[in-house]
């Protein structure tokens, strides 16, 4: 068990370019933390030089406050998961966990270390595989080999570098789901390297937004949900992404491209004095009118708009509202879609509807949107107007304490399982 | 039917002398007193096998082959990683120069060797004096010990650059996330060399064995230049040359030459059963 | 160059002078011996007195003008000759091996691999004889013919390698393009072939060049005899002076095409010679 207390910490290569700039984080004993953002943001890099496998150019890294920006990986006592999982191909299943344990450092007698392989085997499901080859085995299997490897060890951490991005889908959500009860279970610290927010959003108890080598944010999943710092935290975090609307503060109201929006005096406060800002309207605060409780319409402001096509997903609806470029903000989307790892960002708002609704492409529909929660972005700066801190605070206070409760229950169950045996 | 003049040509030059090595090895034959020819089935090896000069040979050929392949091994197995782990630039000069040695004539190598240790024209003397054993008037090619020396560092200089380039290959071909994985379990630098990277690159050594052990055990060009054979440091080819080539006993110098030939066969049966690889997959693995 | 520090740096260069020393170092010292007069041949210095190039003046002039000039148009006439045969047989089993399915496909490349193992001198004894019944002996072909068996397995195996890198499918998505098959072999294949092509050659050529045992066995005179062959029998040329430096010309001169062909080519040379053995 142990605290990771990054300070400061700077990579730079040979072309003086900093894949990592200047991030500090601490990360408390036992919690999950994930390092989140687009390819060659220094996610991997951050995780690489908290194992030793990279050097650090400048600033502290401590593990358990003791510096250790010197020590050489073996020395560190973490335990990591690759990206293609790194099993020897050589070795069975059976010695590829036993690894760790068979070098001079952590040798172990025979007895215990069969004993710890065994458990993490039978943690695993992977009890019948322990005599064959890597080579043979799926992509689930592996995964899981790696991560037997990485729990033996009794190491002070988890470090994973994008552990499940070679499986498909199905597979990936089944492993997700595995590695939160695991960490849950051996309440051991972690950190997680993803570039799959649903994976930073369901495993995180923080998440640390990265771009192009600074940290943006670093939060519950809740907090960088609802109250994200700014632009790039606002685009990358959620799916389909947050809308981004030029608007223009008159009489009172918002001029967007979709329409005029009666909107909460905090947001026009935020708004208020300013050429141009841009609003970030998340899919979901839309709706057809249809399916708007009553109670709820005076929170927001109606919309009439022609959607240019529909997709219907089953449980939900996309509609998709194109509108005329503004050249004012042209330059801060194109930049923001870059920063994302996008093409370009359309101009067009995608709008969640009611899997039940009629509205199709082509017609004029009738569309309600819930202003509480519109967020105000600076052009400029992409700073968010609207942030509530206090909020926000509160919101990853909160996720602390579900995390807290939730270990207890772990510890619990784990005893109780101990003293039933 | 691309293939088959290569292939005919292949056979031709290989199968067809091999099978009349074999059948003249059956008779006495020599090539001074062609009409004396006569059938002495395996007589030939007879006479062989009770000779001490063949296991001598047998003996010597034996010893380079074992002491030349280890020693490559090591010295190129650490030229590899030199190279591996070499800035891209440094390894550019780096190859160059060790495929130096590797296109210079066999016999170049062997004069170049010789001339430097040679006591007359040599410098190797006056430069090493200072050690034990060592001075103007030591020739190294008076006796077996020394000349082997020198003819197997002739052999080895010429030859490691091979066996190093195909190892460099192999390691290449170690997925780097495999070793940084064993550094953070914990492993030295050695034992993440001994436990992960050697055992991974298996079939690279595997190749570079067999092949210079075959290569090894075929040595002649050296010794020929450097000692024609004197103070036992004959070796099995330059045996079946004397004998066929310089005597003219077509018989009894076949009959080596078919000796030799079984050597070969067998190393290559052993290595491969030893490492089993499968060697003549065509596909790329 | 990865950020260094001092330290590192410093044991970078100990370790590139080292590696230069020994893989050039008997290259130099004999280089140092064919500038040295025959007076300075015993000095026991690495280093010539007087640099002089009588060495050079007696191969090329001398009286071992003889001796070795003939020798160095046969090595270089049968070297050639030998590799060019090889690599247009090789380029054609190759291309089989790569591209067509057939029945013994893996017995051409075991019997290849199986012939690169031949101990030559086991060739030898019964070519020697043939060669003489037949008047093979001591002549060109005499010598190209035994070469195909050295540089010919390589070859193949060097090729094959390659061509089964070779995105074939280009070949047909040139025809659906409009290309015949000729322009699609000549205009999208031939160019991706030719570096595996070209490095095949020089490794044959290396090969061929390097040859001494068939030299010697299967010549006697000047009208086929190779350098390799030719510089052992500069050892007899005179009774009371050492043939040494004459030897070190003549060996220098030899050297010189490899040096110059390895600086040129030196990516191709390893990734051929890597290719062929590691994948196969």
């Amino acid at each position: 068990m142990a605290t990771i207390e990054i300070q400061n910490l700077v990579k730079k290569y040979d072309d003086g370019f900093p894949a990592v700039n200047d991030v500090s984080l601490d990360i408390a004993d036992g919690e999950f933390v994930i390092l989140v953002g687009p390819s060659g943001c220094g996610k991997s890099t951050l995780l690489r030089m908290i194992v030793g496998l990279e050097d650090i150019t400048e600033g502290e890294l401590l593990i358990d406050g003791k510096r250790v920006n010197e020590v050489a990986p073996r020395d560190r006592n973490l335990s990591m998961v690759f990206q293609n999982y790194a099993l020897y191909p050589h070795l069975t299943v059976y010695e590829n966990i036993a690894f760790p344990m068979r070098l001079s450092k952590n040798k172990l007698p025979e007895e215990e270390l069969e004993q710890r392989v065994r458990r993490a085997s039978r943690m695993l499901g992977l009890d019948e595989h322990l005599e064959r080859k890597p080579g043979n085995l799926s992509g689930g299997q592996r995964q899981r080999v790696a991560m037997g490897r990485a729990i033996v060890r009794n190491a002070d951490a988890f470090l994973f570098d994008e552990p499940l991005s070679n499986l498909d889908a199905k597979l990936r959500g089944q492993m997700r789901t595995q590695i939160a009860q695991l960490q849950r279970q051996l309440g051991i610290t972690s950190v997680y390297v993803t570039h799959d927010q649903t994976e930073a959003m369901t495993l995180g108890d923080r998440v640390a937004v990265l771009k192009k080598g600074r940290l943006q944010q670093v939060a519950s999943p809740r907090e960088l949900y609802e109250q994200p710092v700014n632009l790039f935290v606002a685009g990358f975090i959620g799916s389909p992404s947050m809308n981004f609307l030029p608007a223009r503060e008159a009489e009172g109201r918002l001029e967007t491209p979709i329409g005029t929006l009666e909107v909460p005096e905090g947001v026009l406060a935020a708004a208020r004095g300013k050429d141009l800002v841009l609003l970030g309207v998340r899919p979901e605060y839309f709706e057809d009118m249809e399916f708007v409780d009553e109670a709820l319409v005076p929170h927001g402001s109606r919309l009439t708009a022609t959607p240019s096509h529909t997709e219907w997903l089953g449980n939900e609806q996309y509609g998709y509202i194109g509108y005329e470029k503004d050249p004012q903000v042209a330059q801060v989307l194109d930049e923001l879609a870059k920063d994302l790892d996008q093409d370009e960002l359309p101009p067009q708002v995608v709008v969640t509807l009611n899997s039940a609704s009629r509205i199709r492409g082509g017609t004029e529909a009738q569309l309600w949107v819930d202003t509480r929660k519109i967020h105000v972005f600076d052009v400029g700066t992409g700073e968010n107007l609207t942030r509530d801190a206090e909020k926000g605070a509160e919101l990853t206070r909160q996720a602390g304490e579900d995390r807290a409760r939730e270990l207890a229950a772990a510890a619990e169950t784990a005893e109780a399982a101990t003293a039933g045996e | 039917m691309l293939a088959a003049p290569a292939f005919l040509v292949m056979i031709a030059v290989t199968v067809y002398p091999i099978v009349q090595a074999f059948f003249d090895s059956l008779f006495s034959y020599r090539l001074t007193a062609p009409d004396e020819r006569a059938f002495v089935g395996l007589g030939n090896y007879g006479v062989l096998l009770s000779d001490a000069l063949f296991w001598r040979g047998l003996g010597v050929t034996v010893l380079i082959t074992v002491v030349t392949v280890a020693v490559e091994l090591v010295l190129g197995f650490l030229l590899a990683l030199v190279m591996h782990n070499a800035a891209t630039r440094l390894r550019g000069l780096l190859r160059t120069a060790i495929l130096v040695p590797y296109g210079t004539i066999t016999v170049v190598s062997a004069f170049a060797w010789f001339f430097a240790f040679d006591i007359n024209t040599g410098f190797i003397n006056s430069w090493f004096s200072w050690l034990p054993g060592i001075d103007e008037t030591f020739n190294w090619f008076g006796s077996a010990a020394p000349a082997l020396v020198v003819i197997m560092a002739s052999e080895i200089w010429k030859t490691t650059p091979f066996i190093s380039l195909l190892l460099l290959a192999g390691l290449a071909q170690v997925p780097g996330e495999l070793t940084e994985a064993a550094r953070v379990d914990g492993g030295t630098r050695w034992e993440v060399t001994r436990r992960v990277v050697l055992p991974n690159m298996k079939a690279a050594i595997m190749v570079a064995v067999l092949f210079r052990a075959l290569d090894a055990f075929r040595i002649f060009d050296n010794v020929f230049i450097m000692t024609n054979g004197a103070y036992g440091t004959e070796v099995l080819s330059l045996l079946a040359y004397r004998t066929s080539i310089g005597r003219l006993e077509i018989g009894m110098g076949s009959a080596i030459s078919v000796v030799l030939f079984l050597c070969v066969i067998g190393i290559a049966v052993l290595a491969i059963r030893g490492f089993r690889v499968d060697l003549a997959s065509g596909e790329g693995r | 160059m990865k950020g260094l520090t001092g330290k590192q740096k410093l044991g970078w260069t100990v370790i590139t002078i080292v590696v230069l020393l020994w893989a050039l170092g008997p290259l130099l010292s004999i280089l140092m011996t064919s500038f040295k007069a025959s007076g300075d041949l015993n000095t026991g210095n690495f280093l010539p007195t007087n640099v002089v190039l009588d060495n050079y003046r007696e191969i090329f002039a001398g009286s071992a003008q003889e001796l070795f000039l003939p020798a160095l148009r046969n090595s270089i006439g049968i070297t050639l000759i030998a590799t060019a045969i090889a690599v247009v047989l090789a380029t054609l089993c190759a291309y089989a091996i790569a591209r067509l399915d057939f029945p013994g496909k893996r017995l051409v490349l075991v019997s290849a691999l199986g012939v690169s193992m031949f101990p030559v001198i086991s060739i030898v004894t019964p070519l020697f004889n043939l060669w003489r019944t037949i008047g093979l002996y001591d002549t060109w072909p005499g010598l190209i013919i035994p070469y195909l068996s050295l540089t010919l397995p390589i070859s193949i195996y060097t090729l094959a390698a390659y061509f089964q890198q070779i995105p074939w499918d280009l070949e047909r998505a040139a025809q659906v393009d409009g290309a015949t098959t000729f322009e699609a072999f000549r205009k999208v294949i031939v160019p991706l072939a030719m570096p595996g092509v070209f490095t095949t050659a020089i490794i044959a050529f290396f090969i061929a060049w390097n040859d001494f045992v068939y030299g010697i066995s299967l010549t006697s005179t000047a009208g086929a005899r190779p350098v390799p062959a030719a510089l052992a029998f500069f050892t007899g040329a005179s009774q009371f002076e050492e043939p040494t430096g004459a030897i070190s010309a003549a060996a220098i001169i030899v050297t010189i095409p490899i040096v110059i062909i390895v600086v040129l080519f030196q990516r191709q040379i390893v990734s051929g010679l890597t290719q062929g053995a590691v994948k196969g």
